[in-house]
Order: structure tokens, then C-alpha cells, then sequence
């Protein structure tokens, strides 16, 4: 046995390793916990784990108040109430009574906390509820399996886990009863992916023939610290004899993953509770702030700068006040409590002090609370938007932040991904080319046209009906009856397996019934389908008379393994939808025979040391063998078969195109048939099925860009490496043609086709095939294992390796396949584009795919000037077929007169995003209509964000599905995931994840929109309400001696805020809609609005502050001036200054809102009666508290006076009039595009759905006109080169700006809106030309 | 079917609410709403305007400013305060009779009563009667809590500077000075009379305040306010809960009689009148002036043409901006739609 001389633990050392504290930082010992379970706690070596019960909340009933409050006590603003409040007990300087001015922050800091009381005790809740499921956990002392609540299972537990069980902890699968020692799971809880994977039972337990007993289990488990990646697992079992083997991801059952397909199996915790990788990667929502709150804080800023003033201005006028009177104290002077005189210095002093409580107000503290509440409503509303939900999924958006959803009005570039997100991420066969020959599949591409068309047609009514999902009816069916998995134990009656197959295939068969081009869908092409047929029928022939496969004409033989290549080098699944998956496997491996292929192979790590190599050296002495036959005879178990023809074979693969490929090969009879860790069986016609041995699977990663399969082939039992991959690393590993014209033709032909697929829009894999003579396979297999066992640095030893075997490979073929776009992405793009947002789409995918997608997409468009930057070198120069101009000044000159479009490709990239070249890149991609970026890694994309983000400071979105989107996702101001068939990690990374690319548009343009118009009006309303009301006490201070007196009863004062004037701006901010959804969907281009902040300009404080004190001066002077000379008291003239400013604060919210419900009738009716009603039971409740006011039977008094009402009448009135009189001269004499937005909505529905329909473009898919228009082709092959290139343009771009009458805006989006008569006139005939953008 | 209740699961409510589509009301303020509503509220205020224009100037007030700050005055020998319990006489003649019933105010001018820490100066426990606040007032009074360690009652700023200048109103009919009968009853507000401000249960109403002593500026204790009326005395004296009632404004004025009973009730008759002041409270330390005030009363109280004008302004600029418009709208041309 190997050790790898990394290895760092020992198993004679583990004993020592207990006590050794640094090295259990570095790894984790899991010992079984029964072998401990007689001794002491303190001795079972995993009691310092963690146990599986599990705690996401955050506090305790005891820790609740102090914690609670401290994380309150981290915003600013609550700090500054509550020094306010504590500055009300000092008595030099209160203003009020402590108690109440305590009262808001109280209030604040107690709505805030019940908030996250709830949220933490529904967390409770849910805790509880999972602590307390049930699992069978193995005890010794009744030596048998028992019922367990999952947070009672230990590091060190066994349990037993069955069909459809939720696994409770990360459990290191031991037993299966599975025949092949193997364990279906779901995943669909962690990663989204609801094809079913295989876990292997860890190899030293595979070969148990009887049932895993834990009394035997001795071995001890050295593993890695717990971490949060899913994808990998790394440790070993070391067993008493002292051999060690391996541990891979493929052993460990992940919590939180369903059991499928599986009877029973047995495993032994790893990580428990928190440290399951579940949780580790389950992680809250993201804070974010928007940039309407940056604004906002630089506004709440001023108001602090405000109150000072104030505070300061009465406290120098208080100190003269007082200076005036010099010695003679007049009556009315009160001296300080010892009687002294208090010097007027002293009194200014203390008297700033006060008025910053007496002020506190004009800082709006619910601005925070009701702003978050606001924001809670907004992303309910989101969430419940119809037009959001996705029949096909039923999954509908989810808001994962919540505070930024006013961002999304404010958007101005969006990053898009390509796959998976403009497309459908469902791959449709398309072409192939095998051996130079191309093979169209005309017949195939006929029929998806007319899927299309059908597609289109049948949209509607199926987003009606209820449909059935499309995919994966069986699993889910499988979970809507657990019972299903009993009913096919092997032992059951057959007739219980049919019963069970009916249902399941009835399902099915009403999904075949959808016309929509699935995966399996294949016409094959006559040509090929007869050359396979030619070509197997000869090697059955030869098989029959024992003659060698090398006979076989190198086209044929090509042809052949082209297919087995297609079906095998894969991670497919097969799955019969008329039974469970085992079954199927269980009577045909029986006929297999077991004993030569066991312990061979899995699907990612490699067969056990020891029984591969010794099987290796066996084979070199018996070479023999030979180019002869040593396939097993095909066998057929009559009962089986027949219903493997009945039922379709099922293929689930992790990415869809693998599935595709599969589906492709099975139309030419070449099928899967099933697959096992360590063999693969194929059905070939007239050969029957030949089971591959699958020594390797080396997986697919990002960097190498392909997968292989090491197998022995059966027919010439030669080791063969199959390699599938991106056509631009596998044409550089193809052996170097040295041999014949041929191989070059082919390799030369090859490349043609694929570029030619390439400008078809497909994507593009190339075949190839390595036959690998048996000691160049032990030397590598030698390293490769020492890297498979290798505890540090596995991946990167595991890559190496991987590099060293796929070299020389010989080329098969390539294949073409259709990733359609999603239904609606041109008319979402060219909408989006119409709102103003920038959109560059940032995709890996090599360039000729990613241009084609863009001009199916209407991204890019015919009339546009192409600008592509390449950088060309010795690989990819034969390799563009558009001609390459150099760099000279006279091909810029046309860039002026044409709309340009950027693409660029990743190498060029890297250099355009250097600190020296990245200013002028971008200069030259904001002049463009729209930049593409090909071939770009997932850290080029998230530095394009971050460049765009940074640079030109405007806020960005970046959107996209893959793991590939993460870092771009994260790094965007509002990162949009597409929840769709690429796994959940961009789902969780995002801010907003949305089912289809086209909800996009509703998403931002309506709710965007909406949720920016909202909070800005909201907030703009909060500092006009609170300056509006405290320069009414600021102008008292003017009669009465600066002494910061309020003729405002402090209570009013103190609950203005608070509920008076309160709810009606919660449900306007909620409920306000400015344009309707329809008009707004209609009408992009009021989007703007939201990109310039035109709801919110800074100006725009101001003027709100200059009304509000104005309309102060209104509320103030009225009845200032109507009580003037008369008997009137402090409060009898306050309180109804009180009651107008109230009134004309709501008639300001109304005059504001643009949409009334009923339900802001209902609020504001509600503030008025809620003031009153207070009042009023204030006023009777105690005669003698509330001092100083005391204002008993004030307001009942007020309510006889007829003067009362006339002051109420005619105040708001006066006040408001300037503003009124300014809205409605804006709205009739400069309406901006809103209000034109608003006046569309007022019309009859068809009037304005003809306006509308005239300023419409016009969008449609067609494919057939696609053309790609002149385009330069610049080759740099140096960062010099390119610098070079784009300081040249951007100085014609300049040029060009100042030169041109029209230069300026030929190139930068201006939106002009035609303020003329005729216009105005309502001649919306003309509308097409009004409502469009002129660039 | 299972599954289609599993769909059903994940779907949004189909409802107005959740949509957002709930009927709603969108006004836009174009001149085709903003002109007609102009028109209509400019009109009816132009209308009250009137009504109360109108109105306030069938109020009659006489106005007397007895200051004596500049010499002229029959009470400049008191200005000074040089004598006690100064008295001085003004004389005025009446025209036309003024329409009862008849308000006589005081009033001061410059005078800050709704000062921050004046006003809290005060104990409302001690006002509602309750001993144990005659014992220990509230800290608030201070400086005006104690005098050498005994309680002051009432205590407080606004207590202890209570207006103590008295007058007596004689109609000279054929040289002699017949007196007007002041009615001192029902100048304060009810609930302050009834509820706010209490005596102590105590009889005879001057051992509740035994061990206190009275505001040092008081020349009278808080029992023997009024001599004439028993049941006058204490802290439910009128004139003591008229002063305790704080004027919003540094210039103010305060109810001190009406003139309803007898020959008076129609109201003053047109004739020569002399004003007798007691003249004991000092305002040449702030520069306040003090002033008599006899006035009727309309529905909408005192004399006072500010609503009526507001309401007329108002109105008109309704008005302009309505016409200003429509000027807008006849050039711009509004059809409503096409």
C-alpha cells in the first residue's frame, strides 16, 4: 500500500493526536461513539464536537434586552435620541416631562425589537421543529437501531437512514442496500439540482456481503476541519489493520439531502448541527445600503446643521433677551432654583441645550423605522406580483435583500450572463460532425421550427391552465409517495412493480404530449444512422469470426466511438421512469460478473490501491487477452428488457447539455443503458450491450474546460481515454497529425464546421479518443493515486494528473448544440435599452456563440458598427474568419455616423482591464450601444462590474444563474439571480432572484420604478413634515423671549411624529403608484426618471425646506394674527396650530399622492380622528398632570369656538396654495415624462393603448435575417498594441463630440421629450416620434 | 391532483390588493380640475370673508392706556411706585352706547408670560388643594418654594406675580360719580372654577394654611383675596385663576369684569365715566405698558378685522391664480382628448 508521504496522520499516532492540541486544528477525529458509550463523557474522544441540535437564533430569553439593544444601539440615530431623551433629566435643561420625552425612543427601540422578537422566536419555531424529527440511531445497549430526535445524534452516532428520509447530520455513507454499494440522494435543498446523485459506500465496507454491523466498526475517521464547500470532502478511514483509505465528497451524505432510491443505508456522523456544510452555508440576508439612503443621509446631515442653527440663533437671541433687562429682573424672570441670578451667557447656554430637545423633532427619528417598514411592504408586493411567478416552476421572485429595493428604479448599466440566463440553459442537439464528415440533421432542425411556432402559439394557453411541470414529474412524484420505494423491494410480487409503473407512466405520458423540444428529441440524421448501422454490424461480424477490431476502416471505427464517446464520457444517471432505479440495476448486474469489475472504479476518486494495481500487473502477464473478445455476451433477462422497452430510459445529468448529448447517441441506437461506479452499459445495435469498464472519471472544471472517462473498452479491451471539451483546449492537446494528410484534413475540416456552428449560435464540444497502451497507463495510474490520497493539496495534484493523461488525443468529432433563448429576451432587452440601462453581456462562451446570441437577442444589432477587440497569437490566428484591418486612423472615421457595438474577448480583456489601459476602455465602451465580453472568467467579470461601478459611478445590476455569476453578482450594486437549472449558487449570492431573464423588465421597470418613486417622495415628505413643524415652535421663540417655551403641548409634540401624521405616509409610501404598471411596461423611458434621481434632487431638500417654512409661516401667522390683542391662553392658541399644521400636513401628503385607494382615504380619516380622539381624552383625563401645560378641557373648549373652525379652514388652504398652485402649472405646463405617463393612464383603456401601441417598436425574433454587418476586427497582440488602439479612438470619439452638430448625441443617449404645442395639444398621433429616444 | 396543489402552493393571490390594482382615484392637477376648484374656493372664501369683515366691525372697543410712563397721564404719580396703595382717576366719555353685554379686560403689554421656565413654575397639586403639596410644593416653584424653610402658598413664579391692580368704574351723571356694578363671577373658564383649581376641605378655610406663608409679592394672603365674597377667596378666585390661565402672547389681555348687571345690562351708555385704579403693580422694570380695554362680543369673540381681510385675500388670490389659468389654458389650448 501506498502512503502518500503528505499523509500527516498516522493511525499509530492518533492516540497521542488527542492530546495534541494544534494538530486537531487541522483535522477532525471522528471515533464511533458506541465503542465509548460505557466510559465516562469525558473520555469519548468527540464529545468537544458540536451536537446536531441546531440554534439560528439569535438571543435568549435573558440575553434578549442587553444584546438586543446593543445591536440597536450601532445606528447613529438611536444614539442620538436616547442622549436627547437622558439630556431631558438634567433640569437646567429639560424641556419636558423625562418620562415622556423618552417616550419615542421607547417607542423606536420597542417596535424595532418585537420585530426581531418575531423573527427570532419564528426562528425558534423552526429550530424546534427540525431539532425534533426523527432518525434511528444505532445504541448499544439494545443493540439494535432506535428512534432519535435528530438534535439527540452525536458525532460518532450510526444511523440508519431509509427511502425519502431527510438526512439529519453530514453522514459518512458505510452500508447501502443498494447491490452496488451505492446511495441516491437529492440535492434539490442545498444547490437546487433535482437530479438524483450517487454516493458510494466507503470502499473498505464495500465488499461486506452481510448486513454493516456497528459493533464490528472499529476504524477511526481523520477528516478536515468543517468547512462550507459542498463540493468537497477530504480525509480518510483508518482502520484497525492500519490501512487507510481514502475519503471523498462521494461518501458523505450531505444534511439536509433527501434519500432516494435507496432502501436503507448506514453511515456514521461526521458533522453534526451547526457544522454541517447545510449550515455553514446558510447565511442571512445581505445588508446593503441603496443609493437613495446615501442621499438621504447627506439630507439628514443637513438637518442636523439646521437644528444647530436654530438651536444657536435662539440661544444668542435668549442671551439678549435677557442682557436687555441688565439688573432689573422683571417679574416674569424666573431666577435659578437657589434664587440667583443666572448670567445671561449662562442661560444662552443652557437654553441650546433645550431647544435641541425641544427640536429633536426636525430630526425625523421614525424616518428610519418607517422607511424599513415601507421597505417590508414593497418586497411583499414584489413577491406577490403574478406577472413575476413562473407557472413552469412554480417558483415566483424572492427578495433576499430587503432593504435596496429602491435601487432597482435607479439602474443604469445591467451585466448579463449569457447561458442560462438570456438563454434556456436547455440544450437541443442540433449538428454533429464525425471524422470531417458534417452530418446536418436538416430533418431534426425542420422539427424544432415547428416546435417553435408551436411554442409560441400554445404559450398563452398553457400559462392559464394548470399545466404539469415539464421536468422532473418522477422524482417529485417518487416524493409525493413515499411509499413507492417500499412497494419495489426485490422481494416484492412482480405484479406490485407494475402496479406501481402505471401511475408514474401516465404522468409521463401527458408530458410527452407538450410540444417542446426536450433534450431527447432527436431525428437522426439517415446519413449517419446508416453508417452506424453499417459500422456495427461489421463489428459484430468481426466479433462473431474473432477478428481484430483494427480492421475496421478508421472512418467507421471513428464513427463508433464518436457515439460510445457521447454516451459514456458523462456523468448521466439513468433512470427508468417505470421503475426505481435499483431495480433495474439488481437484475442485471446479477448476471454480470461481479467478481472481475468489483472494487474497481468510482465516479470521481479511484478504485482502492490495492486490488487495481495488483489487477493491472495480472493483465500484463496474461497480454494474451489481447485485441480478442472478452466482452461479456449480452444477457437478457426476459421480464426486465421487456419493460425497459416499454418504458423510456430516463437520463438526469448536472448539466444539461451532457443529457442532450446522451439522448442524441441513444437516437442512434447507441444508448445508456446504466451506470455503475465502476462499469458502464452501453446498447449498441446488432452488438447488444457491452459493459465498459470505468477505471476513471476525470470530472469537468472550469480551467481545464473538459472531462474525460478512462475505460477498458470491451471490444478491444484496450484502456481508452475519452475526452469531450471546449473545441479550444482540445483542439491544442490533438496529436500533432504528423501522420498522413488525413488527420490534418480532418482536424482542418473540423475546425470549419465548428466555427460554422459557432455562427449558428451553438455551442460547440469536440470528441476525442486516446487509446493508452497498458505501462504509460500504470505510470500514470501510479501517480494518481498518490494524488487521490494526497490530505493537502488533492485538487491541484488531482488537476496535474489530469493534464498529464489527456495529451495526444486523437479528434472524433464535434457537436452542435442549440442552447434556445428564453421566451421574451429580445423584447426584454430592447425594452431595458429603451429605458436607458446600458446592457454589456459578459458570457464565457467563446466568441461566435456569444455574438450570434446577441444578435438573436437583439443586442447587438445589423445596423450597428462592430468594434471586436481580439487579441490574436499563434493558436487562434487561423481561427478567425473575418478579415483583420489593421489599426489606422481612416477605419475609425465611419464609428461616428453608426450606432458602435464593443466585443471583446477575455485575453484582450485582461489587458483592457490593466490600471493603464482600463480609463480609456472605458471611454470607448460607454460610447458603445453595447459591449459584449466573450471567453471572460468569472474574476474578469466581477473587475468589469467593479470597474464600470467604480469609474463611471453608476449603479449597477448584474444578472446571472451560474456559479460563474457569483463574484459578479456580489460585487454589483444589486445582484439578480436566475433561479434556474445551474444550481442555487447564484440564487444565493443574489439580491433578487427571479425565475426568467424577462421578468427582469417588470422587476425594474414597473417595480423599480414604483419603489423608487415611493421612498423618494416618502423621505423628501419626512423633512418637509418635521421642518414644517418645528419652525412653528422656532417662530414662537420670537414671543417668548428666546426661552424655548412651545405653545405646542408636548405631548402632541412628542406623538406628532409618532402616530398623527404617521400612517398615512406608511400607505402612500406603500401603495402610491405614480404611472400605471401597464403604461410604465409600456413606456420605458419613464424608467429615467429613476437613473437621474428625479424624485429626489438635492435641490429638491431645499425647496421642500423653503416650503415648509413658508407654509410654517402660514400655520403660524393666521392665527397669530387672529388672536392678537385678545384673553387667548398658551394652549387654547397652541392647539389649534397644532390641529392646522396637522390638516395641512395631510392635505400636502394628498396633494402628493397620486393614486388614492380606499385605503388612503381610510388612513388619513384615521390620523385625523386618531389626533382628535387623543385630544380629547388628553384634555379630560387629569386636571391636574401634565404640568406645565395642563391642558384640561383645552380642545373641548376649542371644539364650541367657531374661530376654531375658521382658522382650520382657511390655513391649510393658504399654506398649501403655492404648492398647489406649482403642481398644477407643472402639470399643465411642463409635464415631465411621468406626468405624461399619468395623463396616458387617465385616458379610456383603448384610447391609450392605440397612443401606446404607435410608440411601440416593434420586437421580434428573427432568426433567419441574422447578419453580422461590417466589422473591425482589431488585433492586438500586446497591451502596447491595444493601448495604443484606444487612446486613437477615444481621441476620435472626442472629435467626433465636439465637432459634430449631432456628434454628441449620435453617440450618448439623450432623451428629448418634444415640449411644443402640437405636443402638448395632445396630438399623440405623433407620439412615435415624441415618446422615442433620439441617440 | 397532488401536484396541482403543490402548484397552487407557491402562486400569488390573484386579489386587487396583492396586484395592486385597487380602484383608486388618480386627480391630476391640470387646469381643466385646478380652474373650476379655484373659482369655487375663492368665491366661498371671498363670501366668509365678508360675513366676518363685517361682523368684527360691529364690535365696539374703548381703550385706555394708564401706564403713566410719560407724564401726561393722571396715573404717572404712581408710575414710580413711590407711594403705597397709590390711587389715580382717569376720566372718558362714551359717544354711543356700547352694546352689552360689556367686557372689561386688563391688559399688559411686553410681558412674558408664556416664558419657559415662568410658566413651569407653578404646582397644580397644591392648586387642586391637596395639604400635603402646601407642606413641600414642587421643586418647580423654586426660588418662589420657601421663605426661610416655610412653605409659600401658592407657590411659583406665576402665582407670586399676580396682577394686583384693582379698579372701580363711576358714570359721572350730573357731577356725581355713580358706581358701575362689576360682575366678577364667571370671568374664568368653568372647568378651571370647578375642577382644575380646588380649596382645601378644610373650614374655616384659613387653618389649611397654616405653617405656609404667602408669595412675597403678595400684599394679601391667598384666603383673603376678596373681601367682599366669601366664597371668592382662596385659590378659586376668579381673578386668580384668570391670571393663572397664561397668556400666549408677550401682549395680552385679561378679563377683569363684565358689565351685565342693572341699569347696564344693554350696555354703557353714552356719557362721562371715570376709572378709579388702584395702582399697585409695577411694570417700569421691562417697559410694559398696562391698559383698560371695554369691548362687546360677537360670535367669533373680540374685535379682530385680521380673519375677515384673510379670508378675502385668500379668496381673491384663488381667484387671480384661477384667472391665471385660464390664461394658461386659453393659450395653450387643452383639448381633453383626441
Amino acid at each position: 500500500m501506498t502512503l502518500g508521504d503528505d499523509g500527516p496522520i498516522r493511525f499509530t499516532l492518533a492516540k497521542r493526536q488527542r492530546k495534541k492540541k494544534p494538530k486537531e486544528n487541522k483535522t477532525r477525529t471522528v471515533h464511533a461513539n458506541i465503542l465509548y458509550d460505557n466510559a465516562k463523557g469525558e473520555e469519548n474522544p468527540n464529545r468537544h464536537y458540536v451536537n446536531n441540535k441546531i440554534k439560528t437564533t439569535k438571543y435568549t430569553l435573558l440575553s434578549f434586552l442587553p444584546k438586543n439593544l446593543f445591536e440597536q444601539f450601532h445606528r447613529f440615530a438611536n444614539v442620538y435620541f436616547v442622549f436627547i431623551a437622558l439630556l431631558n433629566f438634567v433640569p437646567v435643561v429639560n424641556a419636558f416631562q423625562p418620562e415622556l420625552a423618552l417616550a419615542p425612543v421607547v417607542f423606536i427601540l420597542s417596535v424595532t425589537a418585537i420585530k426581531d422578537l418575531w423573527e427570532d422566536y419564528r426562528r425558534h419555531r423552526s429550530d424546534k421543529e427540525i431539532n425534533h424529527m426523527d432518525c434511528l440511531v444505532y445504541s448499544r445497549l439494545e443493540k439494535r437501531y432506535m428512534e432519535k430526535y435528530w438534535k439527540e445524534v452525536r458525532v460518532g452516532d450510526f444511523i440508519r437512514l431509509r427511502c425519502n428520509e431527510i438526512l439529519p447530520a453530514d453522514v459518512l455513507l458505510l452500508s447501502s442496500s443498494d447491490p452496488d454499494r451505492l446511495c441516491h440522494i437529492e440535492t434539490a435543498t442545498l444547490d437546487g439540482e433535482t437530479n438524483l446523485k450517487q454516493r458510494q459506500v466507503v470502499r473498505s465496507f464495500y465488499d461486506l456481503d452481510c448486513e454493516f454491523d456497528p459493533l464490528k466498526y472499529n476504524s477511526i475517521i481523520e477528516c478536515e476541519k468543517p468547512n462550507n464547500d459542498l463540493n468537497r470532502f477530504r480525509g480518510y478511514i483508518i482502520h484497525r489493520s492500519g490501512r487507510r483509505d481514502a475519503l471523498s465528497k462521494d461518501n458523505l451524505l450531505l444534511r439536509g439531502c433527501t434519500i432516494r432510491n435507496t432502501e436503507e443505508a448506514v453511515g456514521i456522523v461526521i458533522y453534526a448541527g451547526h457544522e454541517t456544510k447545510a449550515m455553514l452555508n446558510n447565511n442571512g440576508p445581505r445588508y446593503k445600503r441603496s443609493k437613495l439612503e446615501r442621499q438621504m443621509n447627506v439630507d439628514v446631515f443637513w438637518c442636523v446643521i439646521i437644528l444647530l442653527v436654530m438651536c444657536l440663533f435662539t440661544a444668542v437671541g435668549h442671551g439678549l433677551w435677557m442682557f436687555q433687562y441688565g439688573d432689573k429682573r422683571p417679574v416674569f424672570d424666573v431666577l435659578s432654583p437657589d434664587g440667583r441670578d443666572l448670567s445671561p451667557i449662562m442661560s444662552a447656554i443652557y437654553l441650546f441645550l433645550t431647544m435641541i430637545i425641544v427640536f429633536q423633532v426636525l430630526i425625523p427619528i421614525s424616518l428610519f423605522v418607517s422607511i424599513e417598514i415601507v421597505k417590508i411592504c414593497q418586497v411583499y408586493f414584489i413577491h406577490q406580483d403574478l406577472d413575476l411567478y413562473d407557472e413552469e416552476t412554480d417558483s415566483h421572485l424572492q427578495c433576499r435583500a430587503l432593504n435596496i429595493t429602491e435601487d432597482l428604479g435607479q439602474m443604469q448599466y445591467i451585466f448579463s450572463d449569457k447561458t442560462g440566463t438570456l438563454t434556456e440553459n436547455k440544450m437541443v442537439f442540433r449538428r454533429c460532425t464525425v471524422a470531417g464528415v458534417e452530418y446536418s440533421h436538416d430533418a431534426n432542425a425542420r422539427r424544432i421550427a415547428m416546435y417553435q411556432e408551436m411554442d409560441s402559439e400554445e404559450e398563452e394557453c398553457m400559462s392559464h391552465g394548470g399545466t404539469l411541470p415539464r421536468r422532473d414529474s418522477v422524482t417529485s412524484y417518487q416524493s409525493a409517495h413515499p411509499a413507492s420505494c417500499r412497494n419495489t423491494q426485490p422481494s416484492a410480487a412482480p405484479w406490485s412493480v407494475h402496479l406501481t409503473v402505471l401511475l408514474p407512466s401516465v404522468v409521463h405520458s401527458t408530458i410527452n404530449l407538450l410540444p417542446v423540444p426536450q433534450e431527447k428529441d432527436v431525428t437522426p440524421d439517415p446519413q449517419l444512422l446508416d453508417k452506424v448501422n453499417e459500422c456495427s454490424s461489421q463489428m459484430d461480424f468481426m466479433r462473431l469470426h474473432r477478428q481484430p477490431m483494427s480492421q475496421l476502416t478508421s472512418d467507421l471505427a471513428d464513427i463508433i466511438d464518436f457515439f460510445i464517446a457521447l454516451t459514456i464520457c458523462n456523468t448521466v444517471v439513468v433512470s427508468s421512469p417505470n421503475q426505481p432505479r435499483h431495480k433495474v440495476t439488481a437484475e442485471l448486474s446479477s448476471s454480470l460478473n461481479r467478481s472481475s469489475n468489483r472494487g474497481c472504479s468510482s465516479l470521481l476518486s479511484s478504485p482502492s490501491a490495492d486490488s487495481t494495481l495488483t489487477k493491472l500487473n495480472e493483465e500484463q502477464f496474461s497480454g494474451s487477452l489481447e485485441h480478442t473478445f472478452s466482452a461479456v455476451p449480452p444477457s437478457y433477462d426476459g421480464k426486465t428488457s421487456s419493460n425497459l422497452e416499454e418504458g423510456e430510459l430516463r437520463y438526469e445529468a448536472e448539466s444539461p447539455d451532457e443529457a442532450a448529448l446522451v439522448y442524441a447517441a441513444r437516437a442512434y441506437k447507441c444508448s445508456l443503458v446504466e451506470r455503475l461506479p465502476d462499469q458502464v452499459t452501453v446498447e449498441l445495435p446488432h452488438l447488444g450491450k457491452l459493459n465498459f469498464e470505468l477505471l476513471h472519471t476525470l470530472g469537468f472544471d472550469s480551467t481545464r474546460k473538459r472531462m474525460s472517462v478512462v475505460v477498458r473498452h470491451p471490444l478491444t479491451d484496450q484502456i481508452t481515454v475519452y475526452t469531450k471539451g471546449a473545441d479550444s483546449v482540445i483542439m491544442d492537446l490533438i496529436k500533432p497529425p504528423d501522420t498522413g494528410k488525413r488527420k490534418k484534413k480532418i482536424v482542418c475540416r473540423t475546425q470549419n464546421y465548428l466555427n460554422l456552428y459557432a455562427a449558428d449560435g451553438l455551442r460547440t464540444l469536440c470528441i476525442a479518443r486516446k487509446v493508452s497502451d497498458k505501462e504509460e497507463y500504470a505510470c500514470w495510474l501510479q501517480h494518481h493515486l498518490q494524488a487521490e490520497t494526497a490530505i493537502q493539496g488533492r485538487e491541484e495534484l488531482l488537476f496535474e494528473s489530469a493534464l498529464r493523461l489527456e495529451t495526444n488525443l486523437h479528434l472524433l468529432g464535434a457537436t452542435g448544440i442549440e442552447d434556445r433563448l428564453q421566451d421574451g429576451v429580445p423584447e426584454t432587452i430592447a425594452s431595458l435599452r429603451k429605458a436607458g440601462l446600458q446592457i454589456w453581456v459578459l458570457t464565457g462562451d467563446k466568441q461566435e456563440t456569444a455574438v450570434n446570441i446577441a444578435y438573436a437577442c437583439k443586442l447587438l444589432d445589423p445596423e450597428e458598427e462592430i468594434l471586436t477587440l481580439n487579441t490574436t497569437n499563434a493558436f487562434h490566428s487561423n481561427f478567425a474568419p473575418v478579415e483583420t484591418y489593421p489599426f489606422s486612423s481612416s477605419h475609425i472615421s465611419p464609428f461616428s455616423v453608426h450606432r458602435l457595438g464593443l466585443v471583446i474577448d477575455g485575453r484582450t480583456l485582461a489587458y483592457a482591464l490593466d490600471k493603464s489601459l482600463e480609463d480609456k476602455f472605458l471611454a470607448v465602451a460607454r460610447s458603445c450601444r453595447s459591449v459584449l465580453c466573450c471567453r471572460s472568467t468569472p474574476l474578469q467579470k466581477s473587475m468589469v462590474v467593479k470597474l464600470v461601478r467604480n469609474k463611471l459611478k453608476v449603479m449597477t445590476l448584474a444578472i446571472g444563474d451560474g456559479a460563474n455569476d457569483v463574484s459578479m453578482i456580489q460585487v454589483a450594486d444589486v445582484g439578480v439571480g436566475i433561479s434556474g437549472q445551474e444550481g442555487m449558487q447564484a440564487v444565493m449570492a443574489s439580491d433578487f432572484a427571479l425565475p426568467r431573464f424577462r421578468y427582469l423588465q417588470k422587476l425594474l421597470l414597473v417595480h423599480g420604478h414604483w419603489c423608487y418613486s415611493r421612498l423618494a417622495n416618502m423621505i423628501l415628505y419626512f423633512f418637509y413634515k418635521n421642518a414644517m413643524f418645528v419652525s412653528l415652535i422656532f417662530w414662537y421663540q420670537f414671543y417668548c423671549g428666546f426661552s424655548g417655551s412651545a405653545m405646542v403641548d408636548q405631548w402632541y409634540l412628542i406623538f406628532f411624529n409618532l402616530m398623527f401624521s404617521a400612517f398615512p405616509q406608511l400607505i402612500t409610501g406603500t401603495l402610491d403608484k405614480d404611472v400605471s404598471a401597464e403604461t410604465l411596461q409600456r413606456l420605458p423611458q419613464l424608467y429615467m426618471s429613476g437613473q437621474n434621481s428625479e424624485e429626489y434632487k438635492p435641490y429638491m431638500f431645499w425647496m421642500n425646506m423653503i416650503d415648509a417654512f413658508y407654509q410654517s409661516l402660514a400655520c403660524f401667522f393666521i392665527p397669530y394674527f387672529a388672536y392678537a390683542d385678545s384673553d387667548v391662553d398658551l394652549f387654547t392658541w397652541g392647539t389649534p396650530i397644532t390641529t392646522i399644521a396637522l390638516l395641512t400636513i395631510l392635505v400636502q401628503l394628498g396633494i402628493e399622492t397620486k393614486t388614492w385607494t380606499w385605503v388612503n382615504w381610510l388612513s388619513i380619516a384615521f390620523s385625523v380622528a386618531l389626533f382628535f380622539t387623543v385630544a380629547l381624552c388628553y384634555n379630560a383625563s387629569c386636571p391636574t398632570c401634565y404640568s406645565p401645560s395642563n391642558p384640561y378641557w383645552t380642545m373641548q373648549k376649542l371644539l364650541q369656538d367657531p374661530l376654531f373652525y375658521l382658522l382650520c379652514t382657511i390655513t391649510p388652504i393658504a399654506a398649501l396654495l403655492p404648492r398647489y398652485f406649482y403642481r398644477a402649472c407643472q402639470g399643465t405646463l411642463f409635464p415631465n415624462p411621468v406626468r405624461v405617463g399619468r395623463q396616458l393612464d387617465k385616458l379610456p383603456a383603448d384610447t391609450r393603448r392605440n397612443i401606446l401601441g404607435l410608440s411601440r417598436v416593434t420586437v421580434g425574433i428573427d432568426i433567419s435575417q441574422r447578419c453580422i454587418s461590417v466589422t473591425n476586427v482589431v488585433s492586438v497582440e500586446t497591451p502596447d498594441r491595444l493601448e495604443t488602439f484606444l487612446c486613437g479612438l477615444v481621441l476620435d470619439l472626442d472629435q467626433t463630440a465636439s465637432a459634430g452638430a449631432d456628434g454628441p448625441s449620435c453617440l450618448f443617449p439623450t432623451f428629448i421629450f418634444t415640449r411644443s404645442r402640437a405636443w402638448l395639444g395632445g396630438r399623440f398621433a405623433a407620439g412615435s416620434q415624441t415618446f422615442s429616444c433620439f441617440y | 391532483m397532488v401536484k396541482e396543489e403543490e402548484d397552487s402552493s407557491n402562486r400569488p393571490d390573484n386579489t386587487a390588493f396583492t396586484q395592486q390594482r385597487l380602484p383608486a382615484w388618480q386627480p391630476i392637477l391640470s387646469a381643466g380640475i385646478v380652474i373650476p376648484g379655484f373659482v369655487l374656493i375663492g368665491l366661498a372664501f371671498i363670501g366668509i370673508g365678508v360675513g366676518l369683515f363685517l361682523t368684527s366691525r360691529d364690535i365696539q372697543v374703548l381703550e385706555m392706556d394708564y401706564t403713566g410712563a410719560d407724564g401726561s397721564s393722571p396715573c404717572s404719580v404712581c408710575y414710580n411706585l413711590a407711594d403705597k396703595n397709590c390711587v389715580c382717576t382717569m376720566s372718558f366719555s362714551i359717544d354711543s352706547l356700547i352694546k352689552g353685554p360689556v367686557f372689561f379686560y386688563y391688559g399688559l403689554t411686553n410681558y412674558f408670560q408664556n416664558q419657559r421656565r415662568y410658566g413651569v413654575s407653578r404646582d397644580d397639586k397644591q392648586l387642586y388643594g391637596d395639604t400635603s403639596n402646601f407642606a413641600s410644593p414642587n421643586s418647580e416653584c423654586a426660588p418662589y418654594q420657601y421663605i426661610s424653610n416655610v412653605p409659600i402658598v401658592p407657590c411659583g413664579s406665576v402665582a407670586n406675580s399676580m396682577f394686583n391692580d384693582t379698579f372701580e368704574l363711576f358714570k359721572n351723571v350730573n357731577g356725581q360719580s355713580l358706581p358701575v356694578p362689576l360682575d366678577g363671577k364667571g370671568i374664568a373658564w368653568w372647568t378651571d372654577y370647578n375642577v382644575k383649581f380646588q380649596n382645601p376641605n378644610v373650614t374655616p378655610l384659613i387653618n389649611a394654611f397654616n405653617g405656609t406663608v404667602r408669595p412675597p409679592f403678595w400684599s394679601k394672603n391667598v384666603y383673603e383675596l376678596d373681601t367682599t365674597d366669601a366664597s371668592n377667596n382662596g385659590f378659586i378666585n376668579q381673578d386668580f385663576l384668570v391670571w393663572m390661565r397664561r397668556a400666549a402672547l408677550p401682549d395680552f389681555r385679561k378679563l377683569y369684569r363684565r358689565i351685565t348687571d342693572g341699569d347696564y345690562s344693554a350696555g354703557l351708555p353714552a356719557g362721562n365715566y371715570s376709572l378709579k385704579i388702584h395702582y399697585n403693580y409695577p411694570v417700569n422694570g421691562f417697559g410694559g405698558k398696562k391698559k383698560v380695554v371695554f369691548s362687546n362680543v360677537s360670535w367669533m369673540g373680540g374685535k379682530n378685522e385680521f380673519l375677515g381681510i384673510a379670508y378675502l385675500v385668500i379668496g381673491s388670490l384663488c381667484v387671480v391664480m384661477s384667472v391665471v389659468m385660464l390664461i394658461v389654458y386659453a393659450k395653450f389650448k387643452f383639448p381633453e382628448d383626441n
